[in-house]
């Protein structure tokens, strides 16, 4: 940064106007924070890295043994095993459920911070996103012992796979920021995230696969953004195949709320530091 | 040289809700009323009470500039505006009217250890916060060795900082802040802490930082003699609107009198019989503020019933450290007693008489060795400036308070 050339002008509904191109200026800050984030999280406690193992390992097995032998549902491709069904389903959904999570206390977390310092307060949800993604990291390393156990060679289409993170990125951030300013303002929102999260397993086609929906609720049932991003997953992961209609539907929702997120974040923002 | 910081006219407004007796919304809150409104539809003039919002200035009309090197001190009471008028400046609030142009990089160090975390280690620390005060990698990477030298951490370098000392802690949050080369530095509070050696060197530190480094500093502090020594120039904020700015010791001297709480406008809703109902001292404007050739009317209400004979009213006038000047008193005469049942005089105090400095004034209402009605001590500060008198040229050195023609005579 050059030094003296630097003019600030301070104005009411100014931050406003410059509000992109201070996310850029505070870029930094944001690395630290996500590497602030990480490290915390992985140092705290050895469990913290463990239970980003347990966690989809346990719920995959319960969630296979309940639908594929207790409700008797079949994995769409006879190839493979239920088991990797739900555990690629699984991936997706625990990064959005823990992304909901982490960002929804993130801001209350770092009131000292938002009290203190200036800077886009987008930054402290964002870089707790980030964390989960780590978590979604740890996840796919497991994806690749569970190939070796299941012998499975994934196709060609693996290679859209970091598109579809990024959808997957997309709508936990939004919702993430959503939810995050609304949990500023409404302190006991945050009862209500559990349930969300917990509500939106069943709804999301986690433990089973999304063909079990018949045809006619298929339009219905996308508009849960994260039909999208699980379908896509193990489109791209498993070859399942994909239908298109439903699939630009949830990833229309997703962009919805990335906006609808943006703007309330934005709207709601200035009074953080008051309210907090 | 054009200003470094403009601050112009700025307003901050709160607005404090009645409805809520606590500082956060709670959805529970906000859905039973909407619930209760859709009920009570019919009779939705009743629910006034929702929109009872009453609004509070934290900041009037706040308006100074800065030049590049100042170090400006920041005092005021509690509650005065000093910490939203930092808020502002370090961009954590908005102003609700009024602009602010800063001419150059700003960092606020508002409390010391801003985004530590108590995980990390010394080190890590060091850049976590060095990026939360606004220093690039590059630039704490360049600065490391000295901060580490700073703060006097070498061998915890790698123990997390929940394992510091409150001792260690503080030095390594300081040494980063000192490290700093913003331009502007913005400082609230810091020197509060820490034993007297670590705060003699952050003192040193803030002065070369300032004097040598040429950069400007805006320092909030409770602690008057560190203002007095770092500073050169002072804001004193009363009630969200600037009251003195200026030097560092004419700031200092009006907030002390503040400080003593002295009462401005004395007055009395509910006087007793032969009781004063209301003493004050304004020049024209309403200001407590006088020059030096004129006269300063001291106005005394007496709430009288009744004709008293023999009430007098006694004035005296105290310099800045309550050292009496000189009393005066009045005997109220039959005519003075109005048919409204108050007594109102006014005190003409001769002009060309008091040098520059602040004054206080006791007033009383009594029947000398018989009955003392009303006694205010130290009450209605006033200030005189004097650009007049011989005297004036000595502005700041200790010259008494009283401008004498004595005579000189061989």
């Amino acid at each position: 940064m050059t030094k003296m050339s630097h003019t600030l002008i301070i104005e009411p509904g100014r931050s406003e106007k410059n509000y992109w191109k201070d996310l850029w200026r505070y870029r930094e800050l944001f690395y630290i924070l996500s590497w602030r984030d990480l490290k915390v999280r992985y140092k705290q406690t050895v469990i913290g890295a463990a239970w980003s193992i347990i966690r989809p390992v346990l719920t995959t097995i319960i969630f296979t043994i309940v639908f594929n032998r207790v409700a008797n549902l079949k994995s769409p491709n006879p190839g493979v095993a239920y088991a990797l069904m739900v555990f690629v389903g699984m991936l997706p959904w625990q990064f959005f459920a823990n992304a909901l999570n982490e960002a929804s206390t993130s801001l209350i977390g770092n009131t000292n911070l938002i009290t203190k310092v200036y800077f886009p307060r987008m930054i402290i949800p964002a870089s707790s996103v980030i964390t989960s993604l780590a978590d979604l990291g740890i996840s796919l390393v497991l994806l690749i012992i569970m190939f070796f156990i299941y012998h499975f060679v994934p196709g060609w289409s693996i290679l859209f796979l970091p598109f579809f993170i990024l959808i997957a990125f997309v709508t936990a951030f939004g919702t993430g920021l959503y939810i995050t300013a609304l949990n500023v303002k409404y302190r006991d929102f945050r009862y209500i995230i559990p349930f969300i999260v917990q509500f939106g397993l069943y709804i999301t086609p986690v433990g089973f696969s999304s063909s079990v929906v018949p045809d006619k609720w298929r339009i219905l049932y996308s508009l849960n953004p994260m039909v999208g991003v699980v379908d896509g997953f193990r489109w791209c992961i498993l070859g399942e195949p994909l239908n298109l209609a439903s699939f630009s539907l949830s990833i229309g929702i997703s962009i919805f709320f990335l906006w609808l997120g943006i703007w309330y974040f934005r709207k709601t923002e200035k009074s953080f530091a008051d309210n907090i | 040289m054009s200003p470094i910081i403009k601050v112009e006219n700025i307003y901050k407004r709160f607005s404090i809700d009645h409805l809520e007796q606590e500082r956060y919304t709670a959805l529970r809150d906000v859905v039973s009323r909407k619930v209760k409104k859709i009920f009570t539809f019919s009779s939705a003039k009743s629910t006034k009470t929702t929109s009872s919002k009453e609004e509070f200035w934290a900041l009037s009309d706040v308006d100074f500039e800065v030049e590049a090197g100042d170090r400006i001190g920041i005092v005021g009471r509690n509650g005065a505006g000093k910490s939203t008028l930092l808020k502002i400046l370090s961009r954590i609030t908005e102003p609700t009217k009024g602009r602010i142009s800063l001419h150059g990089r700003v960092a606020s160090l508002l409390e010391v250890g801003t985004g530590f975390h108590p995980e990390l280690t010394g080190r890590e620390n060091i850049f976590l916060n060095g990026a939360i005060l606004g220093m690039s990698r590059v630039e704490i990477r360049k600065k490391f060795d000295e901060i580490v030298d700073f703060a006097e951490i070498e061998k915890f370098l790698d123990t997390p900082v929940k394992r510091y000392s409150s001792g260690m802690y503080v030095r390594l949050a300081f040494a980063v802040a000192a490290h700093l080369e913003p331009e502007i530095l913005i400082v609230d509070e810091v020197l509060a802490v820490g034993d007297s050696e670590f705060q003699k060197k952050c003192m040193g530190k803030m002065d070369e930082v300032s004097k040598e480094g040429g950069r400007t500093v805006l320092f909030v502090s409770h602690n008057m003699g560190a203002v007095a020594q770092l500073c050169n120039k002072g804001i004193l904020l009363h009630k969200g609107a600037i009251r003195t700015k200026g030097k560092i010791n004419e700031v200092l001297e009006s907030y002390t009198l503040l400080e003593q709480n002295l009462v401005e406008v004395y007055e009395n809703g509910n006087p007793g019989d032969f009781q004063i109902s209301g003493v004050k001292v304004l020049n024209k404007d309403g200001d407590p503020l006088f020059s030096h050739s004129e006269k300063v009317p001291v106005e005394v209400k007496i709430n009288a019933p009744h004709k008293l004979s023999g009430l007098r009213l006694g004035v005296a006038l105290n310099d800045k450290w309550k050292r009496k000047v000189f009393t005066t008193q009045y005997i109220v005469q039959e005519t003075d007693f109005s048919a409204g049942g108050v007594v109102k005089k006014v005190l003409l105090i001769p002009c060309n008489l008091l040098l520059s400095g602040s004054y206080s004034i006791d007033v009383a209402s009594f029947i000398p060795n018989s009955m003392t009605y009303t006694y205010l001590r130290d009450i209605c500060p006033f200030k005189m400036q004097d650009f007049e008198s011989d005297l004036s040229i000595y502005e700041g050195a200790d010259v008494g308070v009283l401008n004498i023609d004595c005579e000189w005579v061989s």
